[in-house]
């Protein structure tokens, strides 16, 4: 089977800092990957990089056979990719339903359909339609940023870091759409929370310093307490 | 009372003028992050294409229309080819946007003459009404009803269409919006043109009420316009409406009651709103 998402050995820079020096990795339909690794190693960079918000000055990302490589950020995305930035990326002067209507790619009937979809997965955006999205929550921002990555008919979703600074409440409940969304979709999610990491994630890759150091399936990952502790820098429970 | 009458009406008047220039200056500002120092350029051009095209075809409509389609057009071609290469740097966009007022303005000298050239109103909007001791001047009346109408048209625009969706998506963060598969860039260009144009349909509507077109007459307005947009808060299209109002009915209530105070009563006004909001009147906590 080949790889839906290939990223191989790319180099990216911020400025004048090298912040991607060889990070590879493959994302095959229907699976989960997770990206771990420590603070600034790299992780939301390499999503960045997937879809042009930092291009690459070498190497090759391929979604489908089609390269992303210096293609502009609007046109990557359009290949189809749904991406969840770190920050959620919701639009504060904008109501949820605007959110919404601006992720829209197109105004067909699956479209609506989907729309529809997200606001059942998540009843808190159809409460909250006509409210700003500044009035909102970080537990509801981060729906309504996942639930605008849901609307366009995408072959990949990007998730970065979905449960940073969110109450573990919250987090149960993100963790539940991940996992209904798992069943559908391809998914490459970065995640410091490796509870949810593990929870969710079929297959894994551990960047550090910028650079891909090991991957593996997520079973062996769990099982593997020195790697965690190694790579990680998690302490045995 | 009917002092107080006619000075509404002048200060509005003289508001909507702002506001034409103002509300572009601000949204290119805002969701661009471009400071247009070539802005009152399009003002001049405005002011100079609108008597040329007046005074061959007798048209003053036609007369607007040549004014926006010169503003338009000049801003697509700014935008383009001397405003895109240098997004987001700050410093290159003021010198290159300065370069470009200086040029411009030589060239309106060049091709028409350094001395100013005189504008009738058309024969319609000419004359006053007189109300018992109320005299309206029927040409400023005009200028309301365009800045109100632009004002209604932009604001259906910004709040009731997809563009300005964008534009209001766009001003917080650009990036997120090519996030989502939307050529933010394309909307930078339409903004920058549609300000240029508003600019050079105020330069075109100042001409008959001031009688005349000189070279200097878009630096002046275009000080102006840069203090309405502090005012009323950088980026807000409300901010420069208000604000292009308050400036306009400031100046206007000055120069009748307190004339040797009427030079700084814009300034003094900036000073007043900063201190107390210094985000300007309708800023945002947003920032790029």
């Amino acid at each position: 089977m080949k790889p839906l998402l290939k990223v191989d050995d790319i180099s990216s820079f911020i400025g004048p800092f090298h912040i991607l020096q060889g990070v590879s990795l493959e994302v095959y339909p229907g699976e989960v990957v997770v990206i771990l690794g420590r603070n600034g190693a790299g992780k939301t960079t390499t999503l960045r990089s997937i879809v042009g918000q930092v291009p690459p000055s070498k190497g090759a990302i391929t979604l489908d056979g089609v390269s992303l490589v210096n293609m502009p950020t609007h046109i990557a995305v359009r290949q189809g990719i749904g991406y969840v930035p770190e920050d959620y990326g919701v639009f504060d002067l904008l109501t949820v339903e605007e959110n919404l209507a601006l992720a829209m790619r197109q105004r067909d009937k699956p479209t609506h359909n989907r729309h529809d979809e997200v606001l059942e997965i998540f009843p808190d955006l159809r409460i909250a339609f006509r409210r700003l999205a500044m009035t909102l929550s970080g537990g509801q921002r981060q729906m309504l940023s996942i639930a605008r990555a849901l609307l366009n008919e995408n072959k990949i979703i990007l998730i970065d870091e979905p449960s940073k600074g969110l109450a573990p409440i919250v987090i149960e409940r993100i963790q539940k759409v991940l996992l209904s969304l798992k069943k559908k979709s391809t998914i490459v999610l970065v995640e410091q929370n490796f509870a949810l990491a593990c929870a969710v994630g079929d297959r894994y890759y551990i960047i550090n310093d910028g650079r891909t150091v090991l991957n593996g399936s997520i079973d062996d990952l769990i099982d593997d307490t020195a790697l965690q502790q190694t790579h990680l820098g998690l302490m045995p429970a | 009372m009917h002092i107080f009458v006619m000075l509404l009406v002048n200060g509005l008047a003289e508001g909507a003028l702002i506001f034409l220039m103002a509300a572009g200056l601000s949204v290119i500002l805002g969701l661009v992050g471009v400071v247009n120092f070539a802005h009152g350029t399009m003002f001049i051009w405005g002011g100079y294409m609108s008597i040329w095209v007046y005074r061959l075809t007798g048209s003053f409509p036609l007369a607007l229309l040549a004014a926006l389609a010169t503003g338009l057009i000049m801003g697509v071609v700014f935008e383009r080819f001397f405003v895109k290469p240098v997004y987001g740097k700050v410093t290159s966009q003021i010198l290159i946007t300065l370069g470009l007022m200086i040029i411009f303005t030589d060239l309106v000298r060049l091709l028409w003459g350094p001395n100013p050239i005189p504008m009738v109103r058309p024969p319609l909007l000419d004359g006053t009404w007189v109300f018992g001791q109320v005299i309206i001047a029927r040409y400023r009346v005009f200028l309301i009803a365009v800045g109100l109408f632009v004002a209604v048209g932009i604001n259906y625009l910004i709040n009731k269409t997809r563009i300005g969706m964008v534009m209001r998506a766009g001003i917080q963060s650009p990036e997120m919006v090519q996030a989502l598969g939307i050529n933010i860039k394309l909307y930078f260009a339409a903004v920058f043109a549609g300000g240029a144009g508003l600019a050079a349909l105020g330069g075109a509507l100042y001409a008959p009420l001031v009688g005349s077109v000189w070279s200097g007459m878009g630096i002046d307005n275009q000080i102006l316009a840069f203090i309405v947009v502090i005012l009323g808060g950088m980026g807000s299209f409300y901010g420069s409406a208000v604000g292009s109002i308050l400036i306009g009915l400031t100046s206007a209530f000055t120069a009748w009651f307190f004339p040797p105070l009427t030079a700084y009563s814009t300034l003094l006004i900036m000073v007043v709103v900063l201190s107390l909001k210094p985000e300007g009147l309708f800023g945002l906590a947003v920032r790029k």
